[in-house]
C-alpha cells in the first residue's frame, strides 16, 4: 500500500472523522470560554470525566443519548467550579485550570475503583453503532452531533445578541457592564456550558469510538485542543478545519506505519506526532492569531 | 459581587484562611472515605499512621519527597517570574536520560562521575525548558501548551530509548537502561538506612534558589518581571533574559528530581520512574506559596499523603487515587485561600 492508496481510501476518510469528532466537540467548548476572556485549562480532566460519566451511565443501564447527558452536566459542574473560582474570585486561570484538570482525573479514577473494585478489564457497553445512511455511513450520529456543534456555535457567537454579549466580554468587559449586562454571569455560563461540551468530547470516545473506559485513554487530546483554538485564531470554522486536518494526519500515520517506509522508523516517532504538529500549528499561527483581548484578564467592578 | 483589597491583613486573616483551606480538604478526604465504605476516621487515622507511623514508612516518605522538592522548586522559580513550566515531567526525564547516559558511558573515574551526571542533567533539563521559552519571549506561543505537549513528546522519546539505543541488553527484553556503574550511584546518608543523597541536595537546592531570589539581582528582576512584565520593561529590566534565565534554573531543578531518582534510588532508567511528580510540583510550589525553604516543608506533606494513602488503600480498601483528589482539592482551596486573606468580597 502507498500514499495514494491510503488517501484514496473510504476507511481513511472514516478514520478522520471518527478521530476529529471528540476534538470538534472539545475544541468548540475551549473556544466558548476562550471568547468569553476564559482560558479552560481543565479541559484534559473535564475530558477524562466526560468519558467516564457517559460510559458509567451506559454500563447502568441508561440510554446511549442519557449517557451524553450525564457527561454533559459531569462537564457543566466542573466548569462551574472553575468558573467560580476565576471569575468573580478572579484566580489565576492557570493555576485554576491544572488544578480541574487533577481533580477531574483524580476523581474520575477514584470512582472508577469504587465502581468497579475487582475489575481488571473494563466492561464493555453496547455502543453508538454507525448509521448507515448514504452520506458518511460509516460514522455514528456523534460525529453528526459534533459537526452540528460547530455550526451552532458559530451561530450563537456571530449572529446572536447572546454571541455578541459573550464576544464582547472577552474583549472588553468594561463595556458589556456599561450595557448593564452581567459580565460574571455571562462568563460562568460559558464556562459551563463550554465544560460540557469537552465533556461530550471525552464520552464520544467511550460511547462511540472504544466503548469502554479505561485509564489515560484521553491521553493529552484535551491540550491538542488547546493548540487547535489558537491554530482556528478562535474561530469555529477554522478550528473545524484544524482539527479535521489534525485527525487526517493523524489517520494517514496510522496507515503509513504499516508500509514499508513507516515500518523502518520508531512507532514512537509516529505517535509524538499529533504534539509536535499541535506544537508546529501554535508556532506558525502565533504571528496573526487574533486573541481576545480580555483573555486571562479576570473582570473587578470598579478596577480600570 | 466584587473585590476589595484589605490594606493590612491581620495576622489572623492571613493565618485563618489558610487553615480553613487545609481543614477544608481534611473534610474531602472524610467524605470521599466515606463514599468508598470506609470509616472516615479511621481512614485519616491510616493515612497518618502510613505516612510518619514507622520508620520505614518516615524514611520512604523522605525518599518520595525528594524528586517532590526538585520540581517543586523548578515550579516555584518558574511560576515566580509568571514562566508556566508546566513541563517538569519532560525535564526530569530528559535529565534522567542524561544522568544514565553519563553514568554508563564517560568512563570517568569514580569521584568525578557524579558531578558529571549532576550537570549533564541539568544541561539537559535547562535547554529543554529554554525552548518554549524562546518561543515564548520571541513569537508569543503559551508556553503552557507547549511544555504540556512535549511531556508526551519526551515520554515517547525516553520510551523509544529504552525500546532500542539505551536498552539493555542484559535486561531479559524489559525495556529499562543497563544499571548506573556502582561508583556513580549515590551514597547513603546514614549507612544502613534507605535515605540517599540526593534529599541532602535537594536541601541545599532549596536553600541556593532562596539565596538567589532573597540576595542577588536576578532574583529581584524575576520577581519584579512577575508582578509586572511591562513595568519592569518600562524600568530597564531585560525582560526576555530575565525569563530565559528562569527557563534554565527551573529547567536544570526539574532535571535533578531525574537524576536523584535514578542515581540515588533506582540505578536504572525505565519509563515509569516519575508517576507524575512534574505535574505533583506545582501542587508543591502552590501549597508553599513559591517559597522554596516552604517547598521543603510541602514536598514533605505531599509525599506523606501519597505514601500513607499507599498504605490506607491496601489495608482499608478506599482507593490510593484519594491522595491525588485531596491534592488537586488542597491546591484550589489554598490559592482561595490566599486571596481571600488579601481581599474582601464586598456585595453590589
Amino acid at each position: 500500500m502507498d500514499i495514494t492508496d491510503i488517501l484514496l481510501s473510504a476507511t481513511f476518510w472514516a478514520a478522520v472523522l471518527r478521530i476529529a469528532s471528540p476534538l470538534i466537540f472539545a475544541t468548540m467548548g475551549e473556544l466558548i470560554c476562550e471568547r468569553a476572556g476564559v482560558l479552560n485549562l481543565g479541559i484534559e480532566g473535564i475530558m477524562v470525566a466526560g468519558a467516564f460519566a457517559g460510559w458509567i451511565a451506559v454500563y447502568a443501564g441508561l440510554p446511549l443519548w442519557a449517557g451524553v447527558g450525564c457527561a454533559f452536566l459531569t462537564g457543566v459542574c466542573f466548569g462551574l467550579i472553575h468558573g467560580t473560582l476565576t471569575v468573580p474570585f478572579g484566580l489565576s486561570q492557570h493555576v485554576v485550570g491544572i488544578g480541574i484538570t487533577m481533580l477531574a482525573s483524580a476523581a474520575t479514577y477514584f470512582a472508577y475503583r469504587v465502581a468497579l473494585p475487582e475489575v481488571s478489564s473494563p466492561p464493555r457497553i453496547e455502543a453508538f453503532q454507525p448509521t448507515g445512511w448514504p452520506i458518511l455511513g460509516s460514522q455514528t450520529v456523534l460525529t453528526w452531533a459534533a459537526l452540528a456543534s460547530v455550526a451552532i456555535t458559530a451561530w450563537v457567537l456571530f449572529r446572536t445578541p447572546l454571541g455578541l454579549a459573550l464576544r464582547a466580554v472577552g474583549e472588553n468587559p468594561a463595556a458589556v457592564e456599561a450595557q448593564g449586562l452581567p459580565v460574571h454571569g455571562l462568563r460562568m455560563g460559558a464556562v459551563a456550558v463550554g465544560s460540557g461540551l469537552m465533556a461530550v468530547g471525552g464520552s464520544f470516545l467511550t460511547l462511540s469510538a472504544f466503548n469502554s473506559f479505561f485509564f489515560d485513554m484521553v491521553n493529552g487530546r484535551g491540550w491538542i485542543c488547546i493548540a487547535l483554538v489558537v491554530f482556528g485564531a478562535w474561530m469555529p470554522g477554522r478550528a473545524l478545519l484544524g482539527a479535521l486536518l489534525f485527525a487526517g494526519f493523524d489517520a494517514f500515520q496510522v496507515r503509513l506505519q504499516q508500509t514499508e517506509l513507516g515500518a523502518g522508523l520508531p512507532y514512537q516517532l509516529f505517535l509524538a506526532m499529533p504534539y509536535l504538529l499541535s506544537i508546529l500549528a501554535l508556532i506558525l499561527m502565533s504571528r496573526r492569531a487574533e486573541v481576545p483581548g480580555a483573555l486571562m484578564v479576570p473582570y473587578n467592578k470598579g478596577e480600570r | 459581587m466584587r473585590l476589595e483589597p484589605v490594606e493590612a491583613p491581620t495576622l489572623a486573616r492571613r493565618i485563618g484562611y489558610p487553615a480553613a483551606a487545609l481543614a477544608a480538604t481534611v473534610l474531602v478526604a472524610a467524605a470521599l472515605a466515606g463514599i468508598a465504605g470506609g470509616n472516615p476516621l479511621a481512614v485519616l487515622g491510616q493515612i497518618v499512621d502510613g505516612a510518619v507511623g514507622t520508620k520505614f514508612a518516615r524514611l520512604e516518605t523522605l525518599n518520595r519527597a525528594t524528586p517532590l522538592i526538585f520540581t517543586g522548586l523548578a515550579v516555584a522559580v518558574a511560576f515566580r517570574a509568571k514562566l508556566w513550566n508546566i513541563g517538569a515531567e519532560a525535564q526530569l526525564y530528559l535529565g534522567a536520560v542524561a544522568t544514565v547516559l553519563i553514568g554508563t558511558q564517560s568512563g570517568l573515574p569514580g569521584p568525578l562521575v557524579i558531578p558529571a551526571m549532576a550537570a549533564g542533567a541539568v544541561v539537559a533539563g535547562a535547554l529543554m525548558l529554554l525552548g518554549p521559552t524562546l518561543l515564548k519571549t520571541k513569537l508569543g506561543v503559551d508556553e503552557v501548551v507547549t511544555t504540556l505537549l512535549l511531556n508526551f513528546v519526551v515520554l515517547l522519546f525516553v520510551g523509544y530509548l529504552l525500546e532500542g539505543p539505551m536498552k539493555d541488553p542484559m535486561g531479559m527484553g524489559w525495556p529499562k537502561s543497563p544499571s548506573l556503574p556502582k561508583e556513580a550511584r549515590l551514597p547513603r546518608i546514614v549507612e544502613g538506612l534507605r535515605l540517599h543523597w540526593g534529599f541532602g541536595i535537594a536541601l541545599i537546592c532549596a536553600l541556593g534558589v532562596w539565596l538567589v531570589q532573597a540576595k542577588t539581582t536576578l532574583g529581584f528582576e524575576m520577581r519584579a518581571v512577575g508582578l509586572n512584565a511591562r513595568a519592569a520593561r518600562f524600568a530597564g529590566m531585560p525582560v526576555n533574559a530575565v525569563l530565559a534565565k528562569t527557563a534554565l534554573i527551573s529547567g536544570g531543578l526539574a532535571a535533578l528530581a531525574g537524576f536523584s531518582e535514578v542515581a540515588g534510588l533506582k540505578g536504572n532508567l525505565t519509563a515509569d520512574i516519575s508517576p507524575g511528580f512534574g505535574y505533583t510540583g506545582i501542587v508543591v510550589a502552590m501549597l508553599a506559596l513559591l517559597n522554596p525553604l516552604g517547598v521543603v516543608v510541602s514536598a514533605l506533606f505531599v509525599a506523606g499523603i501519597f505514601v500513607g494513602a499507599d498504605s490506607m488503600s491496601r489495608s482499608a480498601g478506599v482507593p490510593s487515587y484519594i491522595a491525588d483528589i485531596l491534592l488537586a482539592s488542597a491546591l484550589l482551596f489554598m490559592v482561595l485561600a490566599l486571596m481571600l486573606s488579601r481581599f474582601r468580597v464586598v456585595r453590589g
